[in-house]
């Protein structure tokens, strides 16, 4: 879980300053400081440098309790492709993820609104964690799914490698639209097929995706009335 | 045309662009050929007083119909959500309260049972807690309405609504206070109970309140309702019908206002909501007037509510019992205000090193919570909330993300205001109740 700022190329955390500012002195950061002069990674809980062992995801074994059986066996035989579309079912604490393939996302969306034994109207919500060092596919999508009818939810999820694009769903579910913006901005995921994707929360020019693992937090340079001053970890250090 | 000091002119590929920097509307207009040149963008906000708070709209405009509305946000992103990657589970709520700032208490409802979702003690979490939870919950509901009467009010030109709509989510405001010591942003609701008991004059003012509201909700009902200006400006404005409410993701009011009575309190309950009696009020227009119908009955389904948690309020502890999670002060009114009860300071600090170990660690490091994601969602007062909460097994949230109801109710703005007039646009995203705040996280 150590997080190092300014690993990724695609970071700014290098941002030059060409010129004497009236900054704090611009001294090359330490390689063991880390934020304000902070001693190895600044967590301050003592469990800073423990490597956590990321766990694996299991299928969960059949039955799988409540309405999941019925959500399961209504979508295999509404999609026909359905066992090359399913990578793996999983049900902790009493919700279902179904982990779809990247490119059956849009397939499998539709009949999940429209058959009738699923109706799943309501597209909650959109959003991506990125599990950086689990494996190849980083990048994770989760679609929270909700049938009015029926009064369920489901969780689809969709993982991809970094520059792997994933199908939009708006032409499924509009209001997918300003959440693959935000996913885009936020992790540099791309969504062929989304009308207009562009940089929603943070300025059209910024660089790198700021909710990526590899990006740091406070890692960019912090302009006022014209004078920079230098991100946290490239200031100098009082001791 | 003469270049006035308003308006300053360029040629453009497109023709003519004029960048107007406030005042005199004629000079510029009465400059544009009405042949060749009829549209006209328009930039409002993202400082504007009717956009609550820093939304931005381009609209482009012809005459006074609006050909092409664009919401655009971001203006408050502050990084809450990669910022909670870096602190506890239990710092986390100090965050989440500050997304959506008219709502505290139902965000951090919403982290708080999707963190002990995650640690699997939700049945663990006391009655008296959940009580007090669905009681504040309800009051953040009346007194975020109020905050949309009030805005919505002034913007429609009922400027009387703003002055007393302030005032009365002021009494909400000072029952918060006299809680957990701060009118907003509070931080009160913790994973596994809350930051402080409710006192005896907490609740004494709510019953006040109960009693002082439905009194003036009659007099704003008897200005508003009956007033021809304010239908007007409210009926057949900025219609959304259900089919285009579940394609875009409205929920909250805006969908009830078209007929669906979705309420996720009674549809899908969470902190015991399937015991208390209450209503999910609905209207059929599907316009302005229709939302500001079902927020009024709202306000007094809401105090129904609080009144039916008063009642089953008994005393008794409100963290989960066990250690490992529940916050280790034993919170004492002192000379200097609240803090740690002396009797307890000298326990942990004379006899029981083990105390004061648990103590610190529990404070500095935080608590474990299960690797494992799950979704929770809350009828917060604009709509769905919900909270993806995502551990690796550690101390602090892998990632959380909001699903704020503000952000996705704004990508109604376009379906509402294109073909209609500009002023109604302002109806229309008013009647959406948008928190820049919570939208922009």
């Amino acid at each position: 879980m150590t997080i190092r700022p300014g690993t990724d190329g695609d970071v700014p955390v290098t941002a030059s300053t060409n010129a004497d500012l009236g900054a704090p002195a611009q001294t090359p950061p330490s390689p063991d400081k880390g934020m304000f002069g902070v001693k190895g990674t600044g967590d301050v809980s003592g469990f800073g440098r423990l490597v956590r062992p990321r766990p694996a995801v299991f299928d969960s074994p059949r039955p799988y309790g409540g309405y999941f059986d019925d959500v399961y066996d209504a979508l295999e035989e509404a999609y026909p492709a359905f066992s090359e579309a399913i990578e793996k079912v999983v049900v902790d604490r009493a919700e279902l993820t179904l982990h779809i393939r990247p490119e059956r996302i849009t397939d499998v969306c539709q009949v999940m609104r429209d058959d009738e034994s699923l109706r799943f109207e309501l597209c909650s919500s959109v959003d991506a964690v990125d599990y950086l060092g689990s494996d190849e596919r980083r990048f994770h999508i989760s679609y929270q799914l909700t049938s009015m009818t029926y009064r369920r939810r489901v969780r689809l999820e969709v993982s991809v490698a970094d520059a792997v694009p994933v199908p939009s769903v708006t032409g499924v579910y509009p209001t997918a639209d300003w959440q693959e913006r935000e996913i885009y901005d936020m992790f540099g995921v791309v969504f062929p097929g989304h009308p207009n994707l562009t940089r929603i929360l943070m300025p059209d020019d910024w660089e790198g995706h700021p909710q990526r693992k590899d990006y740091p937090l406070g890692g960019v340079p912090v302009e006022y009335k014209g004078a920079e001053i230098p991100p946290p970890d490239q200031r100098r250090v009082y001791q | 045309m003469t270049t006035s000091e308003y308006a300053s002119a360029r040629e453009t590929t497109e023709g003519r662009v004029f960048t107007v920097t406030g005042g005199d509307w004629d000079s510029v207009t009465s400059s544009i050929d009405p042949l060749s040149n009829e549209k006209i963008v328009v930039n409002m906000g993202p400082q504007h007083p009717s956009t609550h708070g820093v939304l931005r709209l381009v609209l482009e405009l012809e005459g006074e119909t609006v050909t092409e509305a664009r919401p655009v946000v971001g203006y408050l992103h502050t990084g809450i959500e990669k910022n909670l990657e870096y602190r506890t589970w239990t710092q986390g709520v100090t965050f989440v309260t500050r997304m959506d700032y008219l709502a505290n208490m139902s965000n951090e409802t919403a982290y708080c049972l999707a963190v002990e979702k995650l640690l699997g003690i939700t049945d663990q979490i006391t009655e008296r807690t959940q009580t007090i939870r669905v009681m504040f919950m309800e009051l953040q509901r009346i007194a975020s309405h109020l905050v949309w009467l009030a805005t919505t009010g002034m913007e429609l030109g009922a400027i009387s609504m703003m002055l007393y709509g302030f005032r009365e989510r002021e009494y909400i405001l000072d029952i918060f206070e006299e809680t957990s010591g701060l009118r907003m942003n509070n931080g009160y609701i913790r994973p596994g109970g809350l930051a402080q008991d409710l006192p005896d004059s907490a609740v004494k003012k709510i019953r006040d309140f109960l009693v002082y509201l439905p009194k003036k909700l009659k007099e704003y009902e008897a200005m508003l309702s009956g007033q021809v200006i304010w239908q007007k400006r409210t009926q057949g404005v900025a219609v959304l019908d259900v089919t285009g409410c579940l394609a875009l993701g409205i929920t909250g009011p805006v969908l009830r206002s078209a007929g669906l009575p979705w309420d996720l309190r009674k549809t899908m309950p969470y902190c015991g909501y399937e015991t208390y009696e209450f209503d999910v009020p609905t209207a059929t227009t599907g316009d302005v007037w229709g939302r500001y119908l079902v927020r009024l009955a709202e306000i007094k389904e809401s105090l129904k509510i609080v009144e039916q948690a008063l009642d089953r309020l008994r005393p008794g502890p409100i963290w989960v019992a066990d250690k490992k999670i529940a916050w280790p002060a034993q919170l004492a009114l002192g000379v200097d205000g609240l803090g740690n009860s002396l009797e307890h300071v000298a326990k942990i600090m004379g006899q029981s090193m083990e105390s004061l170990i648990h103590h610190f660690k529990l404070v500095t490091e935080g608590f474990r919570v299960p690797p494992g994601q799950v979704y929770v969602a809350v009828e917060h007062p604009r709509g769905e909330l919900g909270v993806h909460a995502v551990s690796d097994g550690g101390t602090h949230p892998y990632r959380v993300h909001y699903r704020e109801p503000s952000f996705v109710n704004l990508q109604a703005i376009p379906a509402m205001a294109e073909g209609a007039l500009l002023a109604d646009v302002i109806a229309g995203g008013a009647s959406l109740d948008p928190v820049m705040g919570g939208c922009d996280r």
